[in-house]
This record gives structure tokens, C-alpha cells and sequence, in this order.
């Protein structure tokens, strides 16, 4: 390839580059980005139910990930995005359920239990320090040997 | 340890026990639910509004309005679905009965490909409604085909079912709602 093709062909790439960039203006705002990385590790893909919205590849996943940018480039809040969410598929589509009456247990119930193993345990150790020492009666003991080294007749 | 009291001594042996046992119950319990099925909120609330092309008329439009007044099923299909196939004998028993209209949700799914699968497999749709691109879909809360939706004459969704019409759920819930509902 001679050198002026070679130029040729960087410079096309090089507008190429800029057209492409322009086009997208609004999605390669970094920060945007960001954002709907982190609200889409938040919420559940339905299909694939172990795997969040940003991580699968079902579908109804892209689907979502596509109806989460429109809303956010709407002007949506985040709170405003997870609600539209929850509203049709239930709490289920977030990662962090929501503390309410029928999630107290999921998330209180393990410190509930902490606090009762914390309890048990201070009961324990309480019963330990207040149980009376074993008793060595050195007196008694010098006594039995004497006995038994010089049994009386 | 034996000179703990009798009561505290129960309450040591009884009590993890009892824990154990409640652990047990629900991990029983979970066996028998499927995870899949997701509870939705949009139960008893106000079935989302939609207006769309039919199937077989492009230029006709329905909307979720046309039906107020009667209680009808929307049954959420697609060509490609594979499980639609297992539940659409029973839909066809259904349509033929004439208890309740089922309108199609023709969901992701391309025209030709949609019409020949109902040749071929017969149509139980009092009509069809084209989603394209699923977005009614999403409004409700679609997230596997097929479901089966029950709206009642005041346009709120009373019973969602996910996966394939079973004849248990039709005879048992589906069908009896209807009945409970059209009577209301």
C-alpha cells in the first residue's frame, strides 16, 4: 500500500470514528453510562433469574436494559426507573428487596438470630464464672497421705 | 451439667430442635413451589391499557376499553413458543365452549410466521393483537409466554397464570373465576 492510500485510508477511519461518535452523543456520555451500569446490576433479569439485567443476555433482558435507557434519557429518576419496574413485575425485579412488612424477617432475621447466639453464649460464660470452684482441700489431702503412709492401728 | 434445672435443660434440647424442625418445614415447602412463578403485582389492579393492530385486520385497532363491560382472557402466545403448543389444544376446547372471549397478545413475533401457526394449529383467539416489539408486554409484566390473563367487567386483572394452561388450572381457578365474575 502506497503511503498517500495509507493516509487515505486513516483519515476515512479517522472521520469514520467521528461520524460514529457523533451519532451516539448522548449514550457515550461517561457518567450516563455509569449510571445505568449500576441500576442495571440492580435489577433482576426475569428469565434468568440468578443473573441481573446488565449481565444477561435473554431477550426479555435487552428489552428491559432498552425500555431503562429510554426512561433515562427521558429525564427519569433512578427511583422513578425502579418503581416503573416494580410496578409490573413486583418487588422480585430488585436485587435489594425493599424493607417493608413481609421483609422483615429476611432482613432482620439473621441479626435476630446473632443477637439470640450472642445471648446464649453470655448465658454460658455467665454460668461458668458463677459455678463454684472445685475445692482442693490441701489440708484434707495432707491428711489422707499421712493416713495412708502411716495407717493408725 | 447436671445441675441444671430441669425446665432450662428442656428448653436447650427442645429448642434447636424446634428451630430445625421449622427450617425443615419450609425447605419441605419449597419443594413443591416453583420459582418461576412470580407473584404479580398487577393482580386486582387495572389492566394496562393497550391499543393495538389485530392480526388478520392491520388497519382495525383494538383497545383494552373495547372490552369493559364483559369479562374476557387475554392469552399472551408467539409462533415461536414452543409451550404455547402444549396449552392451545385446551384453548381451542376452550373458544369452542363460548364462556369467555380470549384475545391472542401476539407477542415478538412476525405476521406471516403468526397467521400460519393459527392455520395450522387452528385459532381459539376471538382476535389477535399485534406486540412487535413487546413493550405491552412489559406493561404487563410478561416474562415468559405463555400467560394467561382474567380481566373482569371493570377492566382489572383478576388472575394471572404463568406457563402453559393446565386443565387442573382451567377447571379449578380460571373457569370458576369466570363464571364468579361474570355473574358479579
Amino acid at each position: 500500500m502506497s503511503p498517500l492510500r495509507l493516509l487515505g485510508a486513516a483519515l476515512a477511519f479517522a472521520a469514520h470514528l467521528a461520524a460514529s461518535q457523533a451519532l451516539a452523543q448522548p449514550a457515550t456520555d461517561l457518567a450516563f453510562e455509569q449510571r445505568l451500569k449500576r441500576l442495571e446490576a440492580d435489577l433482576r433479569c426475569l428469565v434468568c433469574q440468578n443473573q441481573t439485567l446488565a449481565d444477561s443476555n435473554a431477550p426479555l433482558a435487552e428489552d428491559l436494559r432498552r425500555e431503562v435507557r429510554t426512561l433515562a434519557v427521558a429525564g427519569k429518576s433512578d427511583d422513578e426507573i425502579r418503581a416503573f419496574l416494580v410496578a409490573r413485575y413486583g418487588d422480585f425485579v430488585l436485587y435489594r428487596p425493599p424493607v417493608k412488612g413481609t421483609t422483615w424477617l429476611l432482613w432482620f432475621g439473621p441479626f435476630a438470630l446473632l443477637a439470640l447466639g450472642a445471648l446464649v453464649w453470655l448465658g454460658v460464660v455467665r454460668r461458668r464464672r458463677t459455678a463454684p470452684e472445685p475445692v482442693h482441700d490441701v489440708q484434707g489431702a495432707v491428711r489422707a497421705r499421712a493416713l495412708i503412709d502411716d495407717p493408725p492401728t | 451439667m447436671t445441675a441444671a434445672p430441669a425446665p432450662r435443660r428442656n428448653l436447650l434440647i427442645w429448642g434447636p430442635l424446634a428451630l430445625f424442625g421449622l427450617l425443615v418445614a419450609f425447605l419441605f415447602v419449597g419443594l413443591f413451589r416453583d420459582p418461576r412463578e412470580i407473584p404479580s403485582p398487577l393482580v386486582d389492579r387495572p389492566a394496562p391499557a393497550f391499543s393495538l393492530a389485530t392480526l388478520h385486520a392491520p388497519q382495525k385497532i383494538v383497545s383494552t376499553s373495547d372490552y369493559l363491560g364483559q369479562v374476557w382472557l387475554l392469552n399472551v402466545w408467539a409462533s415461536w413458543c414452543v409451550s404455547c403448543r402444549v396449552e392451545h389444544p385446551l384453548l381451542m376446547e376452550l373458544a369452542k365452549t363460548n364462556v369467555v372471549p380470549i384475545v391472542g397478545l401476539d407477542y415478538k413475533d412476525r405476521n406471516p410466521e403468526a397467521k400460519a401457526w393459527l392455520e395450522q394449529h387452528g385459532n381459539p383467539y376471538a382476535l389477535s393483537v399485534v406486540d412487535a416489539d413487546g413493550r405491552v408486554g412489559i406493561d404487563w409484566g410478561v416474562y415468559g409466554v405463555p400467560e394467561t390473563f382474567v380481566v373482569d367487567k371493570a377492566g382489572v386483572i383478576r388472575y394471572k397464570h404463568i406457563g402453559p394452561v393446565t386443565v387442573e388450572a382451567l377447571q379449578n381457578t380460571i373457569l370458576p373465576l369466570v363464571q364468579k365474575l361474570k355473574r358479579a
